[in-house]
């Protein structure tokens, strides 16, 4: 095989860098979710209406 | 907040869900099968030269395509979708569009990123050079790095969400008129690429490379779908952390003033009623 430095290099970083990016969103999730009640969570379908600028005005107005 | 198994849940503290822990798996799986077709099944680019019958090709830098080409691609999709939220923030101004906005810009410049590095050591071995100034096609893809990092560097310099939501939407519908001239750049400009007109467009490859390359784009589409689920859920969470904190902090100020109001209410009564009440009180006080 030819060109195996750059093989290695190529995938190890696109590989590397996508792993870690991952790791780092779910850790940044885990330490997040801590801090927001579980109706804000739609995806672990907790009951409840509750979420962030629901209803006709945002409550935080960042869509505006 | 709960570590319960609820509903067969797992751990609830996570932007995890049955769903995206299924895609997370097949995502896997399609990263090792990819690893398989590229490094074992398929052969290196190999010709003969018709006269001197001397090698030549791309030989297993061509292996690095599989990764390259495919992410060019999802790059390009994740930027399509940051615009089209972008206009969603400007026309909708609901923050669900915002939070995608920002997700998918983040994840494509990840993206974009890495196509600058993969195609760089790319080059290296085939063009003989890591990076070529004058070559339109990079320089045009290094604009677009860099203007949705000015995009995410944006959305870090106010501290006014509205202001900058709408902000960020203008440059991110700016930054992605770009696109086109990324991919239409080697036609444009075919003098001043290295780059070559698309082989798939024009189907000079086949077989098992074909299938390689189509296989990249369904493990780099997999990819990038996981990762813009659990970046939006990442952004959701900071929203909703935010909201939780500004009521919590209401709640609390609004029981500070209330609190401050009946001590009021009991001083302007006290002093009402005379020293001997006052005296009451404060031995009751006391007593306590």
């Amino acid at each position: 095989m030819t060109h195996v430095g750059y093989l290695v290099a190529g995938w190890g970083i696109v590989v590397g860098v996508l792993g870690t990016y991952a790791v780092v969103l779910v850790r940044r999730g885990r330490a997040l979710s801590g801090r927001v009640p579980e109706a804000h969570r739609r995806w672990l379908e907790a009951p409840g209406p509750a979420r962030p600028g629901d209803g006709p005005v945002d409550k935080r107005g960042a869509g505006a | 907040m709960g570590t319960t198994t609820a509903a067969g849940l797992g751990q609830r503290d996570t932007t995890g869900s049955p769903r995206s822990r299924l895609l997370g798996a097949v995502t896997l799986l399609a990263v090792a099968v990819l690893g398989v077709l590229a490094f074992v099944l398929t052969d290196p680019d190999v010709r003969i030269h018709p006269t001197t019958g001397e090698e030549f090709g791309q030989f297993d830098a061509m292996r690095l395509l599989y990764v390259h080409v495919p992410l060019v691609v999802m790059a390009y999709l994740a930027y399509g979708l940051c615009a089209v939220a972008s206009v969603g923030v400007l026309v909708k101004k609901t923050p669900w569009w915002d939070v995608t906005a920002h997700a998918s810009a983040e994840v494509g410049t990840v993206f974009c990123g890495l196509v600058l590095v993969t195609g760089s050591i790319w080059g290296r071995p085939v063009w003989n050079t890591w990076w070529e100034w004058g070559d339109v096609r990079l320089m045009s893809t290094l604009v677009l790095f860099l203007m949705f990092t000015g995009y995410l560097a944006l959305r870090r310099t106010t501290d006014d969400p509205r202001r900058q939501a709408r902000r960020a939407a203008v440059v991110a519908l700016v930054a992605v008129l770009d696109i086109p001239l990324v991919n239409r750049s080697v036609e444009w400009w075919e003098n001043r690429t290295l780059h070559q007109r698309s082989t798939l467009g024009e189907l000079k490859i086949e077989d098992l490379t074909l299938f390689t390359l189509f296989f990249g784009f369904v493990t780099a589409g997999l990819v990038l779908g996981w990762l813009l689920l659990h970046r939006f859920r990442v952004g959701w969470l900071e929203q909703a952390a935010f909201d939780h904190g500004v009521a919590a902090a209401i709640a609390e100020r609004h029981a500070e003033s209330d609190e401050a109001e009946v001590r009021r209410a009991v001083g302007e009564r006290t002093a009402e009623e005379g020293p001997a009440d006052q005296g009451g009180f404060t031995g009751g006080e006391t007593g306590s």
